[in-house]
């Protein structure tokens, strides 16, 4: 029971992270159908470029508190962020905006190899670790001294997602840009024709959702103690299974399709291990149990294959239910 | 350029002219890997592999230039063609089937896993499929690395070592030989059954791409709808293309296999699916010709770059700033997103894509 219960605040302490992720995804999708292939890029950027500050701050001994170090390093990673989503949108996605749709995927490919191998120019292969300034504090659920507990870092990544969250939806269906947003994502003549100046609203969801993910990044790094110029591919990866299994373009479904998709990694990772131990299997075959006498843990898959899980759900997604938990149907625009 | 070649081969209109060409053509061919070889050994290895990434494009043109299905996992079908030659020719099963035998079973084994991923997702629009595809490669690639456990399937990290040349008989392709006074190494045996090998794959695809299936493909690319209405069942034409990719994957990969003669989960990344995108989009998607010279160009240039990047940043600054590695992949990154911005169309594009590329989505 323990285990489960560990495995539930870790899954969704990453499945909060991966939401934060999927609705840069989401929404660039939603409003202009594209995916934006190069945008677990950003949240490495994010993620370096707050590590870097951290580091410099907490080098200098200025004994700033914590919280406001991290902060600091925060401040700085968003406008980075919103810079290179900027840019990306406009040098990248706004001359293809008309041309076929294989056209932008390539371009979102090449942008995505050129940040990572920009990033390893400027911060190395090495992977910055993450400044020991956090005291990590365990608090337990129950009173069994080795049992499942919270840490202070996973309550406030958690925390912030839901912020960000609130935040986001807040600005979608509350403010006169949120509803330039949906306006330009039903369709972008006829807003054209409302006044909306398409360019700016579609530059501007770029750049939130780089701000998001700059946030992400933090989090994660954070969550890992470490950043590197390759965590952005498998991240944004995972992000984007989530989108799709939320139903891609559908704000709420990126939230829930992350959170769903980090407790069943985690839940994966901890029991598939139990669950395929040929060990079980020992009183069928002799072989097995010779094998089992000299090791216990043979099993088929273990928790290296975690990284597996979100591939499958994106899969099984796709096959049963294409257009996700929330989303309506895919439409087939050409 | 593309209609001189069209029109320098063209059998119709001016046969003893194609003629000549194709023959100028083939001399060149034949005596290239001699005047490598007098240059330095190590050019024919070179040429071999970019005869080899050659190959690999062109079973990726099938699936993105044909048939226009963007396809960002295809090192995995190599992959999949390398560790089947691999275990079944090698010490690690001590198995050793001669390769006549084994390359077919690669072919076979990477089609399978093209159908396999094909079938869920082709039904579906492109883009799913261009994820999918990338989350398999990276996939496979974790299966490659951890199925030593529980039992040694892929001997993990580390690879497969020792996998036997190609052999017929008592004549192997690892051995150095003269023959008629002219020295044959192993590189430049290898260099001819690959020639021989291109050529298949080149007048397969030529015949693909003007029979009624690569004319389906076409018409899938140009507007699916129509295409269906026309009474193509677009879904089957779909996974044909993918699976026919995977197959000519699953050969390369064989024969990369044999010529290394030691592969690990390394030789399979991301970077290279990328790499080989990049030469089918720099040479002109759904142009043979086009790919073929994208491919020759982009696997020379970590070659020009060793000679070129490395004595330049030394003699600038004293030491290394940036790996040639790095500069590459830059390369490569900024190769496919100048390509779409400016020639959409690829170095030498073939005249349909170039139609549908450079007019607007209506």
């Amino acid at each position: 029971m323990d285990i489960f219960l560990q495995q539930l605040v870790n899954g969704l302490t990453l499945g909060s992270v991966y939401a934060v992720v999927a609705l840069g995804y989401t929404m660039v999708y939603g409003i202009i159908q594209l995916i934006n292939f190069a945008h677990g890029e950003v949240v490495m950027i994010g993620a370096m470029v707050a590590f870097t500050v951290i580091t410099t701050i907490s080098g200098a001994n200025t004994g700033l508190p914590p919280l406001a170090i991290v902060l600091a390093g925060v401040l700085v990673a968003v406008p980075a962020c919103m810079a290179v989503g900027y840019t990306l949108e406009r040098v990248a996605y706004r001359p293809l905006r008309k041309a076929p749709r294989l056209a932008p995927l390539i371009t979102a490919i090449g942008l995505s190899i050129i940040l990572q191998h920009l990033a390893m120019i400027i911060w190395s292969r090495n992977p910055i670790p993450f400044p020991q300034i956090v005291t990590v504090t365990p608090y337990h659920f129950t009173g069994n001294p080795d049992g499942a507990t919270i840490t202070n870092v996973q309550v406030a990544i958690i925390a912030t997602s839901i912020l960000m969250m609130a935040g986001l939806l807040g600005l979608v269906y509350r403010t006169k840009l949120g509803i330039a947003m949906r306006a330009t994502s039903q369709n972008q003549e006829v807003a054209g024709l409302m006044g909306i100046n398409i360019n700016n609203v579609i530059a501007l969801t770029f750049v939130i959702g780089a701000a998001l993910a700059a946030v992400a990044g933090v989090m994660v790094g954070t969550y890992y103690g470490i950043a590197q110029y390759q965590m952005g591919f498998m991240l944004g990866l995972k992000a984007f299974s989530a989108a799709v299994l939320g139903g891609i373009g559908n704000l709420g479904g990126a939230m829930l399709g992350g959170l769903l998709l980090g407790v069943i990694e985690a839940l994966g990772a901890g029991y598939v291990g139990e669950i395929t131990n040929l060990c079980q299997l020992a009183s069928w075959s002799d072989a097995i149990a010779a094998r089992c006498a000299t090791d216990p843990n043979l099993t088929l898959f273990g928790s290296n294959y975690q990284d597996v899980f979100a591939f499958m759900v994106l899969i099984a997604v796709l096959v049963f239910r294409p257009s996700g938990l929330l989303g309506e149907r895919v439409s087939d625009r050409a | 350029m593309s209609a001189a070649i069209h029109s320098l081969f063209d059998f119709r209109k001016n046969p003893r002219a194609a003629w000549v060409g194709l023959a100028l053509v083939g001399v060149a061919l034949i005596a290239l890997p001699f005047v490598l070889a007098g240059i330095g050994t190590a050019w024919v290895r070179i040429t071999n592999l970019a005869i080899l990434f050659v190959l690999l494009s062109l079973g990726l043109n099938i699936v993105v230039g044909f048939a226009g299905l963007l396809d960002l996992g295809y090192i995995a079908f190599y992959a999949v063609g390398a560790y089947t030659y691999a275990a079944l020719a090698s010490p690690h099963f001590n198995l050793h089937l001669p390769f006549w035998v084994i390359l077919p079973i690669g072919a076979a084994v990477a089609c399978f896993f093209g159908v396999l991923l094909g079938t869920p997702t082709l039904k579906l629009r492109g883009d799913y499929l261009a994820i999918v595809t990338l989350g398999f490669g990276e996939i496979v690639r974790i299966f490659l690395n951890n199925l030593s456990q529980p039992i040694n399937l892929t001997n993990g990290p580390q690879g497969i070592t020792l996998i036997d040349p190609f052999s017929i008989g008592s004549f192997s392709f690892a051995k150095n030989e003269t023959i008629a006074g002219l020295a044959f190494t192993g590189p430049i045996k290898y260099y001819y059954l690959l020639v021989l090998v291109l050529v298949a794959v080149v007048i397969v695809n030529l015949r693909l791409q003007n029979s009624r299936i690569g004319r389906a493909w076409e018409a899938i690319r140009e507007d699916e709808i129509a295409a269906r209405a026309m009474g193509i069942n677009t879904t089957r034409i779909k996974l044909l293309a993918f699976a026919m990719g995977a197959s000519f994957g699953g050969i390369s990969g064989g024969i990369f296999s044999a010529t290394q003669g030691f592969i690990s989960p390394e030789s399979f990344v991301l970077v290279e699916s990328v790499m080989v995108l990049a030469m089918v989009v720099l040479g002109g998607m759904g142009n043979i010709w086009g790919v073929i010279l994208g491919a020759v160009l982009l696997s020379f240039v970590p070659e020009v770059l060793r000679y070129t990047v490395e004595p330049a940043q030394k003699a600038l600054f004293g030491r290394m700033l940036v790996e040639p590695e790095v500069i590459r992949m830059l390369l490569f990154g900024l190769a496919l997103v100048l390509m779409m911005l400016f020639r959409p169309a690829g170095i030498l594009p073939s005249a349909l894509r170039k139609r549908e590329l450079e007019a607007p989505r209506r």
